[in-house]
């Protein structure tokens, strides 16, 4: 049985000037697998997540982010994906009902939906009792599990996740991941960056990006045998070491 | 004298309604010529202990000093003496690459030429780039300048705040083989991290948690610490797998481990055969077990978690 492709993305190509940061970039990624797309600062991971959120016109090739367009339709990939980032996730100033109800708002849903949204994440987190809790009070773990709760509270087809778990400690940094595979298992699909190479071996499938193009895609396990590796992070360096660019 | 002596260092930030504990009472002493790390997570207070050591904050109690100079009293002799790196860029991003490191020079009364030999190493890879504008450098190309700009006057410690965050592996790979040669040098580095992995690179480490120290040793001393027997599971469905050994009376303890996961149980008898039933009753395949050592990451969860 052929499973639902969630991206497809078909030599994509994007320059600024005669830099090709992104260079022919082909994959698929199907629907509630969790896909990590690694890379060396500078190696073109932002710039191609970029173009899949709809954020950034590629220069050539094709794409779709759940069956949509990435050239004509991104208004429609927006409303579709949900998007998180260690720099910006939640506002500070609201509190935590207050930011779910800000977010599930701007995606449309209806009032009836948010109080039932609220309450089921509330609950999930354990955050009873501590609904009116301004987020900047809340410990980076914390803003962390409820922004990646937030970004899928309108139940996107994908959910972009540009390095969650930066500074977290251990052990949030686990039930952070415990969120992630239930998302995964609910049929959402994960598009995840991470500097944590054992959270690489997390994933279903990782993609490694070297000088705007993809050098390895496959299981961290096939990925590992291929590079004789014992560890992810020995993968990662011996395919990041070739890089002839450098920096962001 | 050990150039850093920490004694009861207490550190609290006040709102309107709330204080935030930001350290503890924390204690500690490194010696010269060592690399020793402070390792833990984002707000642990690791910045706060930071500025208080470089004199750029008073800390509401304790003491310390650098180099048997008082942080409070003797604070321009201290400034004379450290290097120091903060976490975020502080360079002047409109300055060359060369204008910064000669403006930083000049502001320790002293000149490229007469240390250029210990940043040689770094600032050569950098050096092409010499008359780019700070601001215009690649994150890795920046972290060498500010490495450079912090050594020029040749500290006699060093204090890099979280230097390695939110570079790749690579990067932090190089990062950690500058500052070995460095320690050849004589210089004394604190270094400070979120990265758990960097640990083993330290000569000792501090592992800090929410304004309290968990424990100071060597990265060996720390992991011989960790008494109980640790296992380490793999079958063909993890997360599924995770949520049953959570689910078993006798574990007190099951972390993701990249492709295992580790697990630490109450009492002693019957680990192995006990995980062999878990995975005999959920039915998995592919399944592997076996005891292994633990990581500093392992160490630093257990002591978290007590």
């Amino acid at each position: 049985m052929q499973k639902e492709k969630v991206i497809t993305a078909k030599e994509l190509t994007k320059r600024f000037g005669d830099f090709t940061a992104v260079d022919k970039i082909t994959f698929e990624v199907e629907k509630g697998e969790i896909f990590g797309f690694l890379g060396a600062n500078g190696a073109g991971k932002t710039t191609a997540m970029r173009m899949l959120c709809g954020l950034l016109l590629p220069t050539s090739g094709l794409a779709t982010v759940a069956g949509f367009d990435v050239f004509k339709q991104t208004e429609q990939i927006k409303k579709n994906i949900g998007y998180m980032s260690q720099k910006f996730s939640l506002y500070e100033d609201l509190t935590i009902t207050e930011n779910i109800r800000f977010y599930a708002g701007i995606y449309g849903l209806a009032d009836e939906r948010i109080k039932e949204k609220t309450g089921l994440l509330i609950k999930q987190l354990h955050l009873e009792g501590q609904e009116k809790t301004l987020v900047r009070a809340l410990p980076l773990g914390w803003k962390q599990k409820l922004a990646f709760s937030i970004a899928i509270v309108h139940d996107p087809a994908i959910v972009f996740l540009d390095e969650p778990t930066g500074g977290v400690d251990p052990v949030t940094r686990r039930e952070f991941w415990g969120l992630i595979y239930e998302a995964s298992e609910r049929g959402i699909t994960i598009f995840v960056t991470t500097h944590y190479m054992d959270e690489a071996e997390y994933c279903n499938r990782v993609s490694v990006m070297v000088d705007g193009r993809i050098d390895a895609l496959d299981t961290p396990a096939n990925l590992m045998k291929d590079y004789s590796a014992a560890s992810m992070d020995e993968v990662f360096l011996q395919l990041a070491r070739k890089a002839v660019r450098t920096g962001d | 004298m050990q150039p850093v002596i920490v004694e009861n260092i207490v550190q609290n930030y006040r709102t309107k309604k709330s204080v935030v504990e930001a350290l503890k009472g924390i204690s500690f002493t490194v010696e010269r010529g060592e690399i020793f790390g402070i390792i833990g997570p984002d707000g642990a207070g690791k910045t706060s202990l930071f500025r208080i050591l470089t004199t750029l904050l008073l800390a509401e109690s304790g003491t310390a000093s650098v180099d048997g100079f008082d942080v409070v009293k003797d604070y321009k002799e201290i400034r004379n003496r450290i290097g120091y790196m903060p976490g975020k860029f502080s360079l002047y991003q409109d300055l060359s690459v060369q204008e910064n490191l000669e403006f930083f020079a000049t502001i320790f009364n002293t000149t490229i030429e007469k240390n250029y030999d210990l940043i040689k190493e770094i600032y050569q890879q950098i050096e092409p780039f010499k008359d780019r504008k700070a601001g215009a450098l690649s994150g890795g190309m920046k972290q060498k300048l500010a490495l450079c700009c912090a050594l020029i006057h040749k500290p006699s410690v060093l204090f890099l705040d979280e230097p390695t965050t939110g570079v790749d592996a690579v990067s932090r790979k190089e990062f950690w083989e500058m500052l070995h040669r460095l320690k050849l040098q004589e210089i004394t580095i604190l270094v400070s991290t979120a990265y758990m992995d960097e640990a083993s690179l330290c000569d000792r480490v501090a592992l800090i948690q929410k304004g309290e120290i968990l424990s100071v040793d060597t990265p060996k001393g720390i992991i011989g610490q960790f008494k109980k027997p640790l296992w380490a599971i793999r079958a063909n469905e993890m997360f599924k797998l995770m949520n049953d050994i959570k689910e078993n009376p006798s574990v007190e303890s099951c972390y993701p481990f990249g492709q295992y996961h580790h697990i630490v149980f109450k009492t002693q008898e019957n680990s192995k055969e006990n995980l062999e039933n878990i995975a005999k009753e959920g039915h998995y395949t592919d399944v592997e077990i076996k005891p292994i050592e633990p990581n500093i990451e392992d160490c630093f969860m257990a002591l978290m978690t007590n």
